[in-house]
């Protein structure tokens, strides 16, 4: 990422009275990798998940559905992939972007894609002790970036989410033909798609909040201190499982795709 | 000079460390402007180094605990050449130092009841140390600013200022105490000093000084201390005519690091053995049992069975000898070192892993693991660590009156913490400093507040002669004066290799002779050394003028040394290995005569019948003399 | 097994300065800052360093090593290669005043502005009663020992100089946090916390808790908790509503 070693040097640690230093960093290690990595990585899932969005076909074979699409609310959906369809068939546009502004806000207002999104694409900063190329920051303090306090909200649609695709493995327990007691290798695709952006909703920060973290005693509260203790060994891991079901939905999508076109076959356990 | 700083306070305490908030804290209170002058940031004085905890006898852990206890135990450390008094009101006022503490935000760990957890340490009865992990020093440091940080938030509220009231004079050092009249009619005046960054001069006018700063160790070469422990408040104290008590009791903590050598001397704290670490040899001996003197016998296991049982059951075993005093490990491990049995690197093995799981002890010592793993590359989980005594802590210190902590020798000098001497006696007990620095930093701002109070009923303050704030501008600017001398870094490395060798943990006459010859000829050197560079921010400077301080000290405690002949605590004479009775009841009182040093006996005073009466005749019998043991009411014949 | 290191070191007052060279012996088992100080006992006594208790307890010779900000006590030798340049700068955010000593006030004076621990009324002392649980939080925010290298680390002030009048860094608000999660605390500060201290400048990039020399989840434990505890007060009409009807408090 050379883009990220030559921005334009605009702001930088200057000030009247400190060190006269012009260099940008002395550090000798490869600090630009990492940032190098998240753009790179971010940037093919946002390349994918967009084009998948747009394509507004092959997200559905029977019994499996892909996470982009579901739950899938236009009547434009393919049969069997819905239920309910509030939205009618006024909307044209791929259902997928009825939906996807959730998982997306929620991963945008999450405190460890905030890290890296901070620093690997507004390079603010770009590691640490490497200066940054703007000359004025205001952080989160003022639009649009106060919103970033909504995180919570979106946690809660993350996890109405959840429950939904947790459901999309419960009903890929069956065949194409829709009898129960079947058991796919989408079956368990979906499964661990749904474990693991459960792992990553249950280590969110806000989570970790929201189930104790508020509290100022925990001896009063031992349930709470219970689950915030639980929560906070899995928030240590938060950015792991942040990766992961980043990657598992995209996966889980391709399997769901390739299958729908026909190119690979949905093996059956049982 | 036009180029001097004035300030006008009522208190000035020099030393920010514990004892020096504590007074500056107390002195505010009570309505008096204070200065506090820090060598160093605010924050960071030695007292952080502290780890093991504060020892009072809240009795939370063990409820037979009480002050009475606490003052047996301090008393039997020091082997019974402690002022008494000191420390029945060490004792006594401890608890309520350690409960205030909370009141202005320290977190201790706690007892399943909520209260503050004790733990275990050597010489203490019962656990008594509260604690926090292995950094108690740190947050009695940092209680104590964010305490005076909380008073400055009142003063803001009231006058519009931060510092109108008490203010941190950061990086700043006081070179002398200025002083008016003559004999009994000493009085402090002002205080002189610099600004460390600018090299600008600073006079303090004021009637009450405050010293609190802290210890001596950096004048020996393997030393726990910090760089600010060049002796500043003793020296200062005697040049303004007060004297020292005790300097020979120089305490060498037993472990601290031996390897790697920039490391040499780091603390390894007490809390390891008292935690279950043990102490062997090359030879895979736990070589404690050999020994444990006579003194000791009713209260150390023989066995290394009935030792383990202890950490289990402490009220039906007897305690491991790995927690005997200080002075009597750090003389076991020099002794085995010298018969060939030592570690690789010339110390003994501290092993913790075989006691404890991994888990307990990263929890229980965060700080030590950390230590050994980014500095000696040893993790303390896996394998044992490699001990040496280090130079720790001075027992002497100013002269001072117990309930005041008044100077003795000039009025409105006042000394707290390890740099007042005698509560310790010949030796000090882990966990005692802390406490200390509570106790009487409190006390000296009481006294220093009171004394002000006589001194303005009795018709007004003292004031600074000019003559003298030009004479001590002078002195410190004589280092600049030669060309071509010595570096102060080359005398002081001398000075450090002379007392670790010859004044160190084991004395001889001739050696000593010989230390008070060569101390002659750094005298000399040091009276003609140079500084390149200006004012502003010189450390080499900076050491010039520490280094006056810690050559007048180094002869306190090679003379003091050199004059008691006999072994106690913190003082070893291999040619007069004995403890003597004779000797109990003698203190040695150093004092600056011009510009020499001399040493004078004076007599310890007799503790009070109820306080005598607190101990086992039998076991006063060891150190006291017949003449002594007739004087206790009741005893038995 | 001594071995002659390269050290570019800068040297300077009042922000004017450079980069000076030295080349100096290093033994086995040594830290950055032993190799300072030969280069003072040895080339330049008075080349301005601060430092006190050199086993890493008192944050005292915070300085930037190969650019990256370090204790020079904690910073051992072999752990750059024999043949490299190691270059010593003062901590880059601050004002330097001569040398690697630099003007740390900013960070005691933004110290003062956090309300201080407020007790319950009425609570004598000795009778505090706490669980080790409820005490644990904070005392891992106790554990620091004032280096300022995340001060001086965090690229809100560390690049935007104007900032510091209207950010306080990541200590002081670690401190904040410490005392919200103090269980006899009775002072409110969220407010204080985002309008007086500048929480909202915190972009969460966890540079401070790189740095932390004491290995305190900075980030983690001290600013995301408090960033969540001033969205109940402020963002969260939620919670704002609950505290109106008094389902919740902040006392629990």
């Amino acid at each position: 990422m050379s883009g990220v070693t030559t921005a334009p040097l605009d702001g930088g640690v200057s000030g009247e009275k400190r060190a006269d230093i012009k260099a940008r960093t002395f550090r000798t290690d490869r600090w630009w990798i990492q940032p190098a990595i998240v753009v790179a990585a971010l940037l093919a899932f946002i390349v994918y998940s967009t084009w998948r969005a747009f394509e507004n076909a092959y997200y559905f074979s029977e019994p499996l559905i892909s996470p982009f699409y579901s739950p899938c609310l236009a009547t434009s959906c393919v049969s069997g992939s819905s239920s309910w369809t509030p939205f009618g068939s006024w909307w044209v546009l791929s259902p997928a972007l009825l939906i996807l502004i959730f998982p997306l806000g929620f991963r945008m207002t999450c405190y460890y894609y905030r890290k890296t999104y901070y620093r690997a694409f507004w390079l603010s900063p770009p590691a640490c002790a490497v200066s940054e190329p703007h000359k004025k920051y205001t952080g989160e303090t003022r639009a649009p970036l106060i919103l970033q306090n909504s995180h919570r909200y979106f946690f809660i649609a993350g996890l109405v989410f959840n429950v939904i695709l947790t459901y999309d493995v419960l009903i890929a327990f069956r065949n194409g033909e829709g009898e129960w007691g079947h058991m796919s290798v989408g079956t368990l695709i979906l499964a661990a798609n749904a474990t693991f952006l459960w792992l990553y909703s249950a280590s969110c920060h806000t989570c970790r909040h929201v189930m104790g973290g508020r509290l100022k005693n925990f001896s009063k509260h031992p349930v709470r201190y219970k689950a915030w203790t639980y929560v906070s060994k899995l928030n240590a891991h938060h950015p792991r499982f942040a990766w992961i079901s980043l990657v598992g939905v995209a996966l889980t999508d391709l399997y769901v795709r390739e299958v729908a076109i026909g190119a690979i076959p949905n093996l059956y356990f049982f | 000079m036009a180029d001097i700083e004035h300030h006008k306070y009522d208190v000035v305490v020099i030393g920010a460390g514990g004892a020096g908030l504590r007074a500056a804290i107390e002195s505010r209170e009570l309505g008096k402007t204070t200065a506090i002058i820090s060598k160093s940031l605010f924050g960071k004085a030695h007292t952080v180094m502290a780890e093991g905890g504060i020892a009072a006898s809240m009795g939370n852990v063990n409820s037979n605990d009480n002050w009475q206890v606490h003052f047996r135990d301090t008393m039997r450390g020091g082997k019974y050449l402690n002022d008494y008094r000191m420390a029945e009101l060490h004792a006594k006022e401890a608890p309520d130092r350690v409960w205030e503490l909370e009141e202005w935000g320290a977190l201790f760990d706690r007892t399943p009841e909520g209260k503050i957890s004790q733990r275990n340490f050597g010489g203490h009865e019962y656990p008594r140390l509260a604690h926090v992990g292995d950094r108690t020093g740190l947050e009695l440091i940092r209680t104590l600013q964010q305490k005076v940080v909380q008073l400055q938030q009142q003063d803001k509220k009231l006058s519009g200022d931060y510092e109108s009231r008490i203010k941190v004079f950061a990086e700043c050092t006081i070179t002398d105490i200025l002083i008016t009249g003559e004999g009994e009619n000493r009085r402090v005046a002002g205080a002189f000093g610099y600004w460390r960054e600018s090299g600008q001069f600073v006079l303090f006018e004021t009637a009450a000084v405050v010293i609190a700063t802290g210890g001596i160790g950096k004048s020996f070469k393997v030393t726990s201390n910090s760089w600010e422990y060049t002796g500043d408040g003793h020296a200062l104290a005697m040049r303004a005519g007060g004297s020292l008590v005790n300097m020979e009791f120089v305490q060498f903590h037993p472990t601290g690091m031996v390897w790697p050598l920039s490391v040499k001397g780091i603390l390894v704290t007490e809390s390891v053995r008292g935690d279950g670490g043990i102490l062997t040899n090359s030879e895979g001996r736990r070589f404690m049992f050999d020994y444990i003197p006579p003194v000791f016998e009713k209260q150390y296991a023989k066995t290394e069975e009935e030792a383990d049982r202890w950490y289990t059951d402490p009220d039906n075993n007897k305690r491991p000898p790995e927690l005997l005093p200080r002075d009597e490990v750090a003389r076991a491990i020099n002794t085995e070192v010298k018969a060939g049995r030592g570690s690789p690197h010339g110390g003994v093995f501290l092993d913790v892993s075989k006691r404890l799981p991994a888990e307990a002890i990263k929890a229980k010592l965060p700080s030590m693991w950390h230590q050994f793993k980014e500095l000696a590359d040893v993790d303390i989980t896996l394998e044992a660590m490699e001990v040496g005594p280090t130079c720790h802590y001075v027992m002497g210190g100013v002269e001072v009156e117990p309930d005041t902590a008044a100077a003795v020798g000039v009025q409105g000098l006042f000394s707290a913490g390890e740099a007042a001497g005698g509560l310790h006696g010949s030796n000090r007990l882990g966990g005692n400093s802390l406490s200390d620095l509570l106790v009487f930093g409190r006390r000296a701002g009481m006294g220093a507040v009171a004394y002000l109070a006589d001194l303005d009923a009795a018709g007004g303050r003292p004031a600074v002669n000019q003559a003298d704030v030009d004479a001590a501008a002078a002195a410190a600017l004589a280092p600049f004066g030669h060309d071509g001398g010595e570096n102060p870094y080359t005398i002081q490395q001398d000075l450090q290799q002379l007392m670790n060798d010859l004044v160190g943990i084991i004395r001889t006459a001739d050696e000593m002779q010989s230390a008070l010859e060569r101390l002659n000829a750094l005298k000399a050197r040091a009276a003609t050394l140079s500084v390149p560079g200006g004012r502003a921010y010189n450390p080499g400077w900076h050491l010039a003028l520490d280094l006056q301080n810690m050559l007048v000290v180094s002869e306190c405690i090679a003379k003091s040394a050199l004059a008691r002949e006999e072994s106690r605590g913190g003082h070893t004479r291999d040619d007069f290995p004995v403890m003597e009775p004779n000797w109990r009841s003698i203190v040695m009182i150093c004092r600056l005569d011009g510009n020499d040093v001399e040493v004078v006996k004076q007599d310890l005073p007799w503790m009070r019948d109820e306080l005598v009466t607190l101990f086992d005749v039998s076991e006063l019998r060891k150190y006291m003399t017949e003449a002594e043991i007739s004087r206790i009411p009741g005893k038995v014949a | 097994m001594a071995h002659e290191a390269k050290f570019r070191v800068w040297r300077g007052d009042a922000g004017e300065g450079a980069l000076k060279d030295y080349s100096v012996d290093v033994n086995e088992g040594e830290v950055v800052l032993d190799v300072i100080q030969r280069i003072q006992a040895t080339q330049a006594s008075d080349l301005a360093v601060r430092w006190n208790c050199k086993a890493g307890k008192c944050g005292s010779c915070s300085a930037e090593v190969n650019g990256r900000p370090r204790l020079m006590c904690m910073t051992r030798m072999n752990t750059f290669a024999d043949d490299e340049v190691i270059t010593v700068t003062p901590l880059r955010a601050f004002p330097t005043i001569r040398d690697l000593v630099t003007d740390v006030s900013f960070n005691y004076e933004k110290a003062r502005e956090v309300t201080a621990f407020t007790p319950p009324e009425g609570l004598k002392p000795g009778e505090y009663r706490m669980q080790q649980e409820d005490v644990a939080r904070s005392q891992e925010f106790r554990k620091c020992i004032e280096c300022f290298l995340c001060q001086n680390t965090c690229h809100a002030i560390r690049d935007h100089e104007d900032n510091m009048t209207s950010f306080a860094g990541p200590r002081v608000l670690m401190r904040v946090a410490e005392l919200e999660m103090h269980p006899l605390d009775v002072a409110d500060r969220k407010h204080e916390a985002q309008e007086v201290l500048g929480l909202g400048y915190c972009n969460i990039t966890k540079c401070c808790t790189e740095v932390c020399p004491e290995h305190i989840k900075i980030t983690d434990n001290a600013l995301i908790p408090l960033k969540e505890r001033v969205v109940d007060v402020k963002y969260d009409p939620i919670t704002w509503l609950g505290r109106k009807i008094r389902v919740r408090s902040d006392k629990d």
